[in-house]
């Protein structure tokens, strides 16, 4: 299972750089989404897959998964959902203001 | 006291500003009494010094780093230490004749002329390398605003930017140098280096300290090719040239290559370096001064070539460390002690001649050579000072400078016998090529005096009619010329006093210690070659000066400049272009090359340390099983990743994307991670709706075609970020070296914190402080998206949206 995930995980990463790498703004803000993805399933995969209960005690369960990695995530889903937000919201605001999502018409005036 | 006279110029400097308040007063006058003052202090230290007691005064600066102000009074540095004040004092009461109170900025002037006297004073009597150095460069320093100092000229800030940077460049290379000395013999202490002389010569990096160490000597000492920034300096206030760029600053590097003789000397690489650049820089300076017609440009080339002989005598001088304690040893020492003698003759004709110069241009306003003329009735005492000035310089007797440049040819003659070198039969070239230098410095001697002032008076191109010069200003080039005259009459005056310990100082330990160098300058020494070839010079200098105007290949330089100034400007028009052109190459303003630029190096870094690592395994024994279901969502998850960049329309992209983040919570469900993926959820349904808020009110998606060499380096790179994330995954999950500490979360989640749901007591208890910055974000967040919406800094548009 862990090395489909890691392949997953190289594609997921593949893509979000494509889509980084473009020009519109759109495809940008979606790239650094899916980056995102990839890191928090990176790090659930690299903590190891092993079968085991949630860790949530109370159950008589013999193993529980890790949980350090779960709240490490969780912390990563919040702060990228912020940032994302803001980018969002910054992306728009440029649009509005400067009338295009084109990076490359993004460019700061000639000196 | 050693140390108050290095920080005295620095305090006085400091309270310059002061005499403001008495505007009656010129600044100079106050300012005068400071080098008198330390020349009369020095005075008294020759008997001391003479009977070998060297004062030798310590204070702690950096004592960790092995850095202390340690100031050391030898033969070497009384003699410079001399030179100094006494033409500082003499400079100050030029000055204050020279420069006019009222519209000029003395007060600068003079701030900046101590602090280059303390400095140079510094530089002179510091033992500790690294003092040493801190002194020079602030010579430079002093020395740039010096030349700056008329600084709306435009010329004067070339000429002092020309001569900081390359002054600076040498001093650099000097610090290089000090420091790889450092590193072999562990001190810094100049005294303590030379007793362990023995044991570097043989180090690798003795050779490479040595050369760096006279990159420096030679750059501030003009020397060909440095000298370049020598003559544009000429820009400065007559007085600074007289005294940094005749008397003082230029000889630093001639006082580093004598204070480290003995350290140096014995390498034939130091003899050859210095008496070959010494020696072209003695012939090219004489050529070129004779084609000047700016005095003071004539009289910067004359410093160039002058500087380029005592150079070339020093290395001669240094032949005396390849015999020590013989006869031919104190023979060849004879050269230093002709070097000492000129430093000190050249010091005393040049600065009267500056002064001279300056004089002319006071009176006339102007210093080329084609308007003057005819000065000589109408000056007659500037007149006698140049002549004996002039004289001096071209060594015509009964003026020191005759003798300077007899003990100059004897040098000469002795070094043709240097067999240690089995290069004997080309040694003959360096007489040769110092008698022309010579007939050289005869032709512009003259040219400066008679061109000047005899000939016809050319009333119509000057602004103003010439008169003698007040008092004030004739005074200290007088008492100049006086010093010339009774050193040629009377030269033993100086050589027990001042000379003898110099060279003492310069062959530190090449005789026994009872034993002095024999020292005895005589006005009249026989029939001796060296007249001969005096009375040549003075007869083929007659010629060349009769036939001047007729000798092609004399041709002044109307206009142009020469090759070595070109390559200079070129360069660094070259340097600014190419460092533009670079800049411009790579910084585009595109941030999709500075993301190709930041994604390739992390391949090429992390793949290559990937590569070349040792133990990384792909331990596949204990991954987790396969099951249907997960791959089934996984490859989902995958396709609908694939399809994001293949969407048409915004919409679709979006959904896309939305439905990766969907099947992430679903693998967070398989993977049991309940809050996690119940996180996931809001998360990114929330996103979703946000993004088809906001991108309602965005274009279409341009289905504009990419060019395919637009696409290619972009997939290639994003493949490659794919893949090393990938190797990166499975190398980390294939060696873990050590267990995990989450048994401790696990036994005491419920004892220790009272939680039952593990992931919530990390996150609020054990490591709650993650929890409290992350709220932080978000807050943050928020205000920032609030602020975007509502603050409009644009004029006319107003309110929210």
């Amino acid at each position: 299972m862990e090395l489909i995930m890691a392949v997953a995980v190289g594609i997921l990463f593949t893509v979000g750089v494509y889509l980084i790498l473009s020009k519109s703004l759109l495809r940008i803000v979606l790239g650094t989404s899916l980056l995102t993805h990839g890191v928090h399933l990176l790090l659930l995969t690299m903590a190891g897959l092993k079968t085991g209960a949630a860790p949530v005690l109370g159950g008589q369960a013999e193993a529980y998964v890790d949980p350090l990695p779960q709240a490490l995530i969780l912390t990563s889903i919040v702060i990228s959902f912020g940032v994302t937000a803001f980018f969002f919201v910054l992306a728009y605001r440029a649009y509005q203001t400067l009338g295009t999502d084109e990076m490359d018409s993004l460019k700061g005036e000639e000196q | 006291m050693l140390h108050a006279t290095i920080w005295i110029p620095f305090l006085i400097a400091v309270l310059v500003p002061l005499t403001r308040r008495v505007p009656r007063l010129h600044a100079g006058w106050t300012v005068l009494a400071i080098p008198v003052a330390l020349f009369l202090y020095f005075l008294m230290q020759i008997q001391g010094v003479r009977a070998g007691e060297y004062t030798l005064s310590t204070i702690p600066w950096m004592p960790s780093l092995g850095i202390n102000i340690t100031l050391y009074l030898d033969g070497l540095g009384l003699l410079f230490a001399l030179l100094i004040t006494g033409m500082g004092a003499l400079v100050i009461l030029y000055s204050i004749y020279y420069l006019n109170k009222r519209t000029e900025s003395i007060h600068h002037f003079y701030i900046y002329l101590l602090m280059f006297m303390g400095a140079m004073l510094g530089v002179v009597l510091s033992d500790n390398l690294m003092v040493l150095y801190g002194f020079w460069e602030l010579t430079s320093i002093t020395s740039f605003l010096l030349i700056a100092f008329w600084h709306r000229r435009e010329r004067s800030r070339y000429g002092a930017l020309k001569s900081m940077l390359i002054t600076v460049f040498g001093g650099l290379a000097m610090f290089a140098g000090f420091n790889l000395l450092y590193v072999m013999s562990g001190s810094y202490s100049i005294r303590e280096i030379i007793t362990q002389v023995d044991g570097l010569t043989g180090e690798p990096l003795f050779i490479p300290a040595l050369l760096l160490i006279l990159l420096g000597a030679f750059t501030k000492s003009a020397q060909f090719p440095f000298h370049i920034w020598l003559p544009d300096a000429m820009e400065a206030p007559t007085p600074v040239s007289a005294y940094l760029h005749s008397a003082t600053m230029v000889k630093a590097g001639l006082y580093l290559v004598a204070r480290l003789s003995p350290v140096f000397a014995g390498q034939s690489e130091w003899f050859w370096l210095i008496s070959i650049v010494g020696l072209i820089t003695l012939l090219f300076g004489s050529f070129k001064a004779i084609k000047q017609t700016d005095l003071k440009a004539l009289l910067a080339y004359s410093t160039i070539s002058q500087l380029g002989l005592i150079m070339c005598l020093l290395g001669l001088g240094s032949a005396a460390a390849f015999f020590p304690g013989t006869e031919e040893s104190v023979l060849y020492a004879m050269a230093t002690t002709a070097a000492i003698f000129h430093l000190i003759n050249h010091a005393v004709f040049k600065g009267s001649l500056f002064m001279v110069v300056g004089i002319i241009d006071h009176e006339t306003n102007t210093r080329d050579l084609r308007k003057l003329g005819g000065l000589i009735s109408l000056m007659p005492v500037t007149f006698s000072v140049a002549l004996i000035g002039a004289f001096s310089m071209a060594g015509l007797p009964p003026f020191s400078g005759f003798l300077s440049k007899e003990m100059f040819f004897t040098a000469l003659l002795n070094i043709r016998d240097l067999n240690v070198l089995e290069v004997k039969s080309w040694l003959i070239l360096f007489p040769v090529i110092a008698w022309t230098a010579s007939v050289f410095t005869f032709v512009y001697s003259m040219i400066l005096v008679f061109k000047t002032f005899t000939g016809k008076l050319q009333k119509e191109k000057l602004d103003k009619v010439p008169h003698e010069a007040p008092l004030g200003l004739l005074l200290s080039p007088v008492l100049l010329v006086s010093l010339a005259v009774i050193f040629g009459f009377f030269p033993n005056l100086l050589s027990h006093s001042l000379i003898e310990p110099a060279v003492a100082s310069v062959h530190y330990g090449l005789l026994p210690p009872a034993e002095t160098f024999p020292v005895s300058i005589h006005f009249w020494h026989g029939w001796t070659p060296e007249i001969f070839m005096t009375l040549g010079v003075v007869a083929v200098g007659v010629i060349l000066y009769r036939g001047y105007s007729r000798l092609k290949f004399l041709e002044r330089e109307w206009k142009g400049r020469d090759s070595l100034n070109r390559l200079y400007d070129g360069s660094l028009v070259l340097m600014e272009r190419g460092s533009a052109r670079l800049t411009s190459l790579y910084m585009t303003g595109s941030n999709r090359h500075y993301l190709l630029y930041i994604f390739g190096f992390f391949i090429l870094a992390l793949g290559s340390a990937l590569l070349g690592a040792e133990g990384i395994t792909l331990g596949m024994s204990h991954y987790a099983p396969l099951s249907l279901y997960e791959t089934v969502v996984v490859a989902v998850m995958l396709l609908a990743a694939l399809a994001v960049p293949f969407a048409k329309s915004r919409v679709n992209a979006i959904l896309f994307t939305g439905a990766v983040g969907y099947m992430v919570t679903l693998l967070f469900v398989i993977f049991r991670a309940p809050d996690l993926a119940l996180t996931q959820m809001i998360v990114e349904t929330v996103s979703v709706i946000l993004f088809l808020m906001c991108f309602k009110y965005l274009p279409k998606l341009k289905t504009v075609k990419e060019r395919s060499g637009f696409r290619l380096p972009n997939l290639l790179i994003a493949v490659g970020v794919g893949l090393t994330m990938t190797v990166i995954a499975l190398a980390a999950m294939g060696s873990s070296p050590f267990p995990a500490i989450s048994e401790f979360f696990l036994k005491e989640s419920y004892s220790l914190a009272g939680g039952k749901n593990v992931v919530n007591v990390i996150l609020v208890d054990f490591r709650g402080f993650d929890t409290l910055f992350e709220i932080m974000v978000l807050a943050v967040a928020s205000l920032a998206i609030y602020g975007l919406v509502n603050l409009r800094m644009e004029p006319g548009v107003s309110g929210r949206i």
